[in-house]
């Protein structure tokens, strides 16, 4: 059987007119050879699958997708990898899921991920953790750690990821493979199991930009069941793929190269921009003067909402239920035995900002510190069209490391979260190789809505270093 | 119950109300499940109003326009930025363990409502009662208890319907102005038409603040809130209830404690519901799920563009045009179909005074009795005008009529048929009038002489002799005249 999992999902897009029994097949057995060692999967289900793929001649027909445990699927089992949501099935499809669907993309596998999307490893899931297969050692970063490794793995053409504060982005730089944060409001997040509401978006993770590219044209728009779904005319995000650089400025945030970036990722990151001077763009120093509060920030403002959101798994209506002798007993069952030991310090640290004589002190000076940065963003793009940097710190890092360690695992989005706290979208492209083995990510930011930009300067760096060629060994 | 005649000329009461408004919209206020009332359990129900995961709200314009109108009608200052807060509590009947409300900017903001109050001499008297603000949130599900072993059952067919939450001034000063003001409030809903205001069905449901203090003290005492009140009349006999507590403990010497209570309307008392210390802390936040929204000058002033004729003006407008009593003109327009039947009626050429009386006594007690809604009556406003008439134009005494309108009642047929049919026109003929009193005084000597010695009654049983011979159709304003005069002739 020839090898189609390799493919890009461009690739795969021409095999599977051909040959789309073959394509699924090729997928399917390589997942299912490697999901007991990198456990990127929670449930993948060949059977569905095959039953799915009919409409010929769409954007996915024939095409598997994955998509994260924490975006609902009608009719599938959906768990947000957490044991609080055993056995709950939604009764509807979220809406990137919808349009996969119509682009006949056939969805076989959930992905494992961060319980709730709480973790930049993969490794608090109820499901265990997911190992990087660059290095089965390693973690494959997270929350979206799942999504990531299985697409450089080979197990799926794309996947969906969502990020809240670099879930699609860490991950992706961590495996060597791209990862997109929308704008906040350009894909709709309805049927995105809720973490930090004013945050989350849904996005893909894929082997090229130009997958990235096609899975956008695919998931980007107005919804009108989500109201902070914006209105807006979707650009044809292939059509402004392009290898020019001219006319470009690019501005490289002198806060984001510190103390404690990995010398080798920030000789990386410096050497793509070089690629981009040559290639015609103009590289310059900007300043994001608000970005040492950036981690700070999130850890407010997001667990206050997570803690609002994660409310409703009480074990009244879905998911586990613990009895109790009494409605309080449920509850503290339920959600003592239900939750991971991540999700209960977010939701403690959440209810802890919101309460009465704390509020002031925390959560309205996160929402306050919050638009000083969203400002900070609005200045340097007057003078830059891209943001560039690193997207973490350092590169994957050992299975079990960090865990000991809640701020240290905090500080590995110290890249990711500033994206997240403006609304901008932000893309991790494959940029190099630490040690000669572990991927590092470049992190491009662009103006809201202006994706197309972010997307054109990732395919001019990838055409560039053609990184994507490079797999991991995984005999 | 207690006199406390004493106890209340040393304190006066300080009264708030929150009343809680089940808007009239057909969807609900963040989904489109219908908000009919009574359906099977949990059948209006979809992902978003029950809390599934991933599921997200969109307002209901309806409700904010609803919202706005009411706003406009209790003379409120309209939000022009839009915001929801997320009030966070868990319970079964919350499916999100949080509603969506609106915290520190809600959709109305310092509006006023009149209301009128009966003096002891019978006459009104106008009373202005600050509202607060009024805010938008959605209603929570309801447990079911009964019938139900082990456990209880969440039925979420009310969930996610929309709330207007109208909270008043404390500027309410006893039980009845209390209740006025909710007759008050819910004749405004009613005009507006912007909630069915059906207490039964819980579309209307009232939060007391309750607290005394001593005549002339500025400062207000500890107040109480009470919980469940299910009628207006409860809310009365509640806040009554509370005021006599409070009385009690602070003569003697004991101070009361902020909390909140439940009303128990068969026991007729309050009980502990939770102390100040037990309150929820709802850790409010900005609803991150719906974006804050402006609401243009232009949208407010069409809504305004909408609002009917309130009861206050119309209550003016009978009284100038038709030259009704206050009392009168407000107690019809306190019911919009009352005031429509009435209004319907003089149209049809009745005068007013007269009309307004038949309505408030006879028709009502009628229907009552039956259990009709004016809006059913089988006598219709025009044949009401009809019977009126008679009586205006003398055809018929005020007595026979009342024996006419429950045959109108039954039957269906004009005053005027059954009038005709039965014979019952009114004797005006002065000859037959005199005839039939002279018989009288003939036959009654001993009555015609306790009048001439004074005793006033006796008038009254020689009328009853007359009408008894006429058999109750001699006109009797002319049978007293007829009556009086040969009486004195005879002196």
């Amino acid at each position: 059987m020839s090898e189609y999992f390799s493919l890009t999902l461009k690739e795969a897009q021409k095999a599977a007119r051909e040959d789309s029994a073959g394509v699924l097949a090729s997928v399917r057995n390589r997942a299912a050879a490697l999901n007991p060692k990198i456990n990127a999967f929670v449930r993948f289900d060949a059977a569905k699958a095959v039953s799915q793929s009919g409409a010929q001649g769409l954007l996915l027909s024939g095409i598997p997708i994955a998509i994260k445990d924490n975006i609902c699927i009608d009719g599938w089992e959906t768990t947000c990898a957490s044991k609080i949501l055993k056995g709950h099935i939604p009764p509807y499809d979220a809406a990137a899921v919808e349009k996969i669907k119509q682009a006949g993309g056939v969805i076989f596998a959930q992905a494992n991920m961060d319980e709730f999307a709480f973790g930049s490893s993969s490794e608090t899931s109820a499901h265990g953790p997911v190992r990087n297969p660059w290095d089965l050692e390693r973690v494959p970063g997270g929350s979206s750690g799942g999504s990531a490794a299985a697409v450089a793995a080979d197990m799926a053409f794309a996947a969906l990821g969502s990020d809240t504060g670099g879930s699609i982005r860490q991950p992706a730089a961590f495996c060597g493979v791209v990862g997109l944060k929308p704008t906040y409001g350009l894909v709709s997040r309805y049927g995105l199991i809720a973490f930090g509401s004013s945050f989350d978006q849904i996005g893909p993770i894929t082997k090229t930009v130009e997958d990235t590219a096609l899975m956008m044209n695919i998931l980007a728009g107005h919804d009108a069941r989500d109201s902070t779904s914006a209105k807006m005319t979707v650009p044809d995000y292939t059509g402004a793929l392009q290898k020019d650089m001219r006319g470009l400025k690019i501005g490289l945030p002198k806060e984001f190269f510190i103390e404690g970036l990995d010398p080798e990722i920030e000789k990386s990151v410096r050497d793509a921009a070089e690629i981009y001077r040559k290639l015609g763009a103009e590289i310059r120093t900007v300043s994001l003067p608000h970005t040492p509060h950036s981690v700070a920030v999130y850890y407010i403002v997001a667990v206050a909402e997570a803690s609002s959101n994660l409310g409703r798994y009480d074990g009244v209506r879905y998911g586990a239920r613990m009895p109790g002798k009494d409605l309080k007993e449920l509850y503290f069952n339920t959600r003592s035995e239900g939750f991971g030991a991540e999700a209960k310090r977010r939701i403690l640290l959440g209810t802890f900002v919101l309460s009465a004589g704390y509020y002031d002190a925390y959560y309205r000076q996160g929402q306050k510190v919050r638009t000083l940065i969203r400002d900070d963003f609005q200045k340097a793009f007057k003078e830059v069209d891209l943001i560039l940097g690193p997207t973490t710190p350092t590169p994957a890092f050992k299975i079990g490391e960090k865990t000991a360690d809640p701020i240290a695992m905090y500080l590995s989005d110290i890249f990711t979260i500033p994206a997240n706290l403006a609304g901008v979208p932000a893309l991790s492209v494959p940029c190099g190789f630490a040690g000669g083995k572990l991927p590092i990510g470049l992190q491009l930011m662009g103006r809201p809505f202006e994706e197309t930009t972010l997307l054109r300067a990732g395919y001019a760096l990838e055409q560039e270093l053609q990184l994507f060629k490079q797999k991991p060994i995984l005999s | 119950m207690t006199d406390n005649s004493r106890l209340t000329t040393n304190y006066e009461t300080v009264i708030g109300l929150e009343v809680h408004v089940q808007l009239d919209t057909k969807s609900k206020l963040f989904c489109a499940c219908p908000t009919t009332f009574g359906s099977e359990p949990n059948r209006n129900t979809c992902p978003v109003c029950l809390g599934w995961p991933g599921s997200l709200p969109v307002l209901n314009e309806q409700a904010l326009k609803f919202a706005v109108k009411t706003g406009l009608a209790l003379n409120a200052e309209i939000a022009e930025r839009l915001k929801f807060d997320r009030k966070n509590y868990f319970y079964p009947d919350l499916p999100k363990a949080y509603q969506i409300s609106q915290f520190d900017m809600p959709v109305n903001k310092g509006g006023h409502l009149l209301i009128d109050l009966k003096r002891a001499d019978g006459s009104l008297e106008e009373k202005r009662i600050g509202i607060t603000r009024a805010h938008l949130e959605e209603d929570a599900g309801k447990l079911v208890h009964e019938g139900v072993k082990d456990g209880s059952l969440v039925d979420y067919n009310r969930g996610g319907i929309p709330l207007l939450e109208i909270v008043s001034e404390p500027d309410l000063r006893s039980p009845e102005e209390a209740y006025a003001y909710l007759l008050a409030l819910k004749a405004v809903l009613e005009y507006l038409e912007v909630s069915d205001c059906n207490m039964e069905e819980g579309s209307l449901r009232c939060d007391a603040n309750v607290s005394i203090r001593p005549k002339g003290e500025a400062k207000f005492g500890t107040r109480v809130e009470i919980k469940n009140l299910n009628s207006f009349k409860a809310v009365q006999k509640a806040i009554q209830y509370e005021v006599e507590r409070h009385t009690k403990v602070l003569e003697s010497g004991e101070k009361i404690s902020q909390e909140t209570r439940l009303w128990n309307d068969d026991k007729g008392q309050t009980f502990l519901m939770r102390s100040k210390e037990e309150a929820h802390d709802y850790r409010y936040f900005p609803e991150p799920d719906l974006v804050p929204f402006t609401l243009s000058r232009e949208s407010v002033e069409k809504i305004r563009a909408t609002l009917p004729e309130l009861p206050a003006d119309r209550a003016k407008r009978l009284i100038r045009d038709h030259g009704l009593s206050p009392y009168d003109a407000y107690t019809l327009v306190q019911d919009r179909k009352l005031a429509n039947y009435f209004e319907a009626a003089i149209k049809e050429k009745a005068g007013a005074k007269l009309t307004s009386n038949w309505i408030q006594s006879e028709l009502l007690a009628l229907l009552n009795s039956k259990k009709i809604s004016i809006e059913n009556s089988p006598v219709k406003p025009a044949d009401l005008a009809g019977l009126v008439r008679l009586i205006e134009n003398n055809t018929i005494s005020g007595k026979i009529a009342k024996d006419v309108l429950p045959e109108m009642f039954e039957t269906g047929k004009s005053a005027e048929a059954i009038v005709k049919e039965k014979g019952l026109v009114q004797v005006t003929d002065t000859k037959q009038i005199e005839e039939a009193v002279d018989k009288a005084l003939a036959a009654n000597p001993k009555s015609v002489e306790d009048f001439r010695a004074g005793k006033q009654q006796a008038l009254g049983f020689l009328v009853g002799q007359v009408m008894k011979e006429t058999k109750g159709k001699a006109n009797p304003k002319m049978v007293n005249e007829i009556l009086e005069k040969k009486l004195k002739i005879s002196t």
